[in-house]
């Protein structure tokens, strides 16, 4: 990134040193892990101008929106309605999560074992180094697990436009009614804070926004699963990653052109790795950008991923929100309906999830399935037990991991992880 | 033509050489900081057609030792292989290493169906004998012996090696006899590894492969735990290098 946005950064109230080494970190980071990967797609180009603007040009536009009237809207989780906030002509970026940042100022704040993603949403504030996070007109907290929901309460006095959603834990009438009444309360305050009024032009306007980013992801899901597979797993969940922070419209056309490249390649038989290379499914804990350390660990290893199992993935994106209502009423229980249908771990029971993931074993024919677990968390470190036994019961090998975002497991890991490719192959 | 399989561990490197699937070398040595040079001085003189490392240190030999014809597999692929060569009938392979654990449970056909490893913390490996030897100033040798004098059995509670050394001082400060302090710290290490264990739903028989498995106490609280014999093989620390150069050789 050039140094045109220094003061841009500075307006923003980021801290410049701090940030410079962070953007240091980010880019050796990307350099290492996804510059070293062969036969890319040339329509990961785009993606890769995104990863080198992303705390630039994307934050440059963002800006320019806010001037021109738009409110920009920051998230944590998949339970935001990005369609509501489309309807008031504002902009829902996500927050950064994914990498470990001023630790020891974190640690001052949040119990030491609390998981990383949480963590980190809290370094990034506390070392003034998300662009994101202070562009934001709103940032909305959504009680899911505990870890977040509790820690809501401190980033409250971190910051003086929280907005906490309230979550339900159980797929029940009572559940369903708390989600709508949640969708409802954020409807009007996301009217309050943009002054506009949501009707249901501008609600069918943003369903189809959102829909159609959907649909190309729901695109490329299936022809990544090809044999060989024309996509690596990390340029996959980068996708899935790049979907939170950029313009949707202009995503999901350059989706749509990754895609295009695919169905290409699928033609020449044209792959990331040879014909039969071990196909492994993740599922578990979203990794948030720039998270990427289990998925280099597989591919550096000789498998490929098919699936993610996650919210920033298969979980995040599965369903389209039903787009043939009239009424602003009808239209919100299309939406109420889409987001309830999402299987978190913070719902109890949660066997959905389950069937989902034998669902994507199936039709990604994968050759195992590796959890991914954040330490501390427990709704999904809970669930990583029956799922291993559920699907080693069905002779489906079944690796867990649990693990945070430093480095300093990675050769454990990377130990664990091939010696799950040998007993898969 | 001879094969040879290393295993490159955290405390100790092994050589295996086979000649016509028979073991015609063997060697041991300290790991020490320069693993590499200790390599160099174990494969001096050593001309096989094929040599597969295993171990930590596997990916540092075949990226930097210069040799041809390497290559490397996990220590769970390797300790699998070896320990089915010296008990065909073997179900269960427990390794205590120096810094990693690993339970690895075989199908009757010896395939690995599961495998279960300490995570990055050291907890219950041979590392926490090592400190616990040292807290009590017992030679680490003569520890496993040292405990099973012991005439009544503390119970410890943590299995931080860090906790579990403070609370060791504090029983000795008790004016607690150190062999029972032994006994206990022996019976926390065997405690965990049970545990994982039963995640793999390890059948017998077990085989005990690694540098722990030359303590005669956890062996007989194991046996204990488990109501049945364990398999200690003559040369425990050998497994993953004998699985190596069974690997190297085609099986």
């Amino acid at each position: 990134m050039s140094e045109d946005y220094k003061d841009m950064w500075k307006s923003l109230g980021l801290n410049l040193e701090a940030h410079d080494m962070l953007l240091k970190a980010l880019g050796k980071g990307y350099q290492d892990i996804y510059m070293t990967q062969q036969n890319r797609p040339a329509g990961m180009g785009y993606f890769d101008f995104v990863m080198s603007e992303v705390h630039g040009l994307r934050i440059k536009e963002l800006i320019d929106e806010k001037r021109a009237g738009r409110k920009v809207i920051g998230s944590f989780c998949v339970f935001v309605p990005e369609e509501i906030v489309l309807a008031a002509d504002a902009v829902l970026v996500g927050l950064c999560t994914g990498a470990d940042f001023a630790m020891e100022d974190v640690e001052k704040l949040l119990p030491r074992n609390t998981c990383s993603l949480i963590k980190s949403a809290f370094g990034f504030k506390l070392g003034k180094v998300c662009p994101y996070l202070e562009s934001a007109d709103m940032i909305v907290g959504e009680n899911t697990c505990d870890g977040k929901k509790k820690s809501y309460e401190t980033l409250n006095d971190l910051v003086s436009n929280l907005y906490v959603m309230d979550i339900p834990q159980m797929k029940s009438i009572k559940g369903r009614d708390l989600l709508k009444a949640e969708y409802m309360r954020f409807k009007n305050a996301v009217e309050e804070l943009t002054g506009i009024t949501i009707n249901s032009a501008r609600l069918k306007k943003g369903i189809e926004i959102v829909n159609n980013k959907r649909k190309a992801i729901h695109k490329l899901s299936i022809l990544r699963k090809a044999e060989p597979v024309p996509l690596s797993g990390l340029d996959a969940l980068l996708i899935n990653q790049v979907f939170f922070y950029d313009e949707p419209i202009r995503f999901t056309e350059s989706v749509n052109k990754v895609c295009d490249e695919l169905e290409m390649r699928i033609r020449k038989e044209e792959g990331v790795l040879p014909k039969g290379a071990s196909r492994i499914l993740i599922s578990g804990c979203p990794m948030a950008l720039p998270n990427w350390k289990l998925p280099w660990l597989i591919e550096t290893s000789g498998a490929v991923i098919v699936g993610e199992e996650s919210c920033v993935g298969e979980r995040g994106i599965k369903n389209l929100t039903d787009n043939s209502g009239n009424t602003v009423e009808e239209l919100m229980e299309a939406i109420i309906d889409r987001y309830f249908k999402v299987n978190c771990a913070i719902f109890t029971p949660n066997q959905d999830r389950l069937k989902d993931i034998e669902e994507m074993v199936k039709t990604c024919q994968a050759d195992g399935v590796i959890h991914y677990g954040l330490q501390f968390c427990q709704p999904y470190l809970m669930e990583s037990i029956s799922v291993e036994k559920a699907l080693e019961a069905k002779n489906i090998p079944t690796l867990r991991i649990e693990t945070d975002y430093s480095m300093e497991d990675v050769e454990q890991l990377r130990t664990r992880v091939e010696a799950f490719i040998e007993l898969i192959k | 033509m001879k094969y040879a399989g290393i295993d490159i561990g955290s405390r100790s490197i092994e050589i295996v050489v086979l000649r016509n699937g028979n073991i015609v070398h063997s060697a041991k040595t300290d790991t020490t900081f320069d693993l590499l040079a200790q390599c160099k001085l174990l494969m001096k003189g050593i001309e096989a057609a094929k040599i597969v490392a295993t171990g930590y240190g596997r990916k540092l030999f075949t990226d930097e030792s210069g040799i041809n014809h390497v290559e490397a597999i996990t220590e769970i692929q390797a300790y699998a292989l070896g320990a089915r060569r010296i008990y065909p009938d073997v179900r269960t392979v427990l390794d205590i290493g120096g810094q990693d654990t690993k339970v690895i449970s075989l199908n009757s056909n010896g395939k690995v169906v599961k495998f279960e490893m300490n995570d990055r913390c050291a907890a219950g490996t041979g590392k926490f004998i090592e400190f616990m030897a040292a807290a009590l100033q017992v030679p680490i040798e003569s520890f496993g012996a040292f405990a099973l004098k012991a005439d009544k059995k503390i119970h410890i509670n943590s299995m931080c090696t860090v906790f579990a050394e403070s609370e060791a001082t504090s029983l000795m400060a008790r004016g607690e006899k150190p062999a029972n302090i032994a006994i206990g710290l022996h019976q926390a290490i065997v405690d965990r590894t049970f545990s994982m264990l039963s995640r793999v739903d390890g059948k017998t028989p077990v085989l005990f492969a690694g540098g722990v498995a030359h303590n005669p106490c956890v062996k007989s609280l194991l046996e204990e735990k488990l109501r049945d014999t364990i398999i200690i093989p003559d040369n425990p620390d050998m497994v993953g290098a004998l699985g190596a150069a069974l690997y190297s050789a085609g099986r």
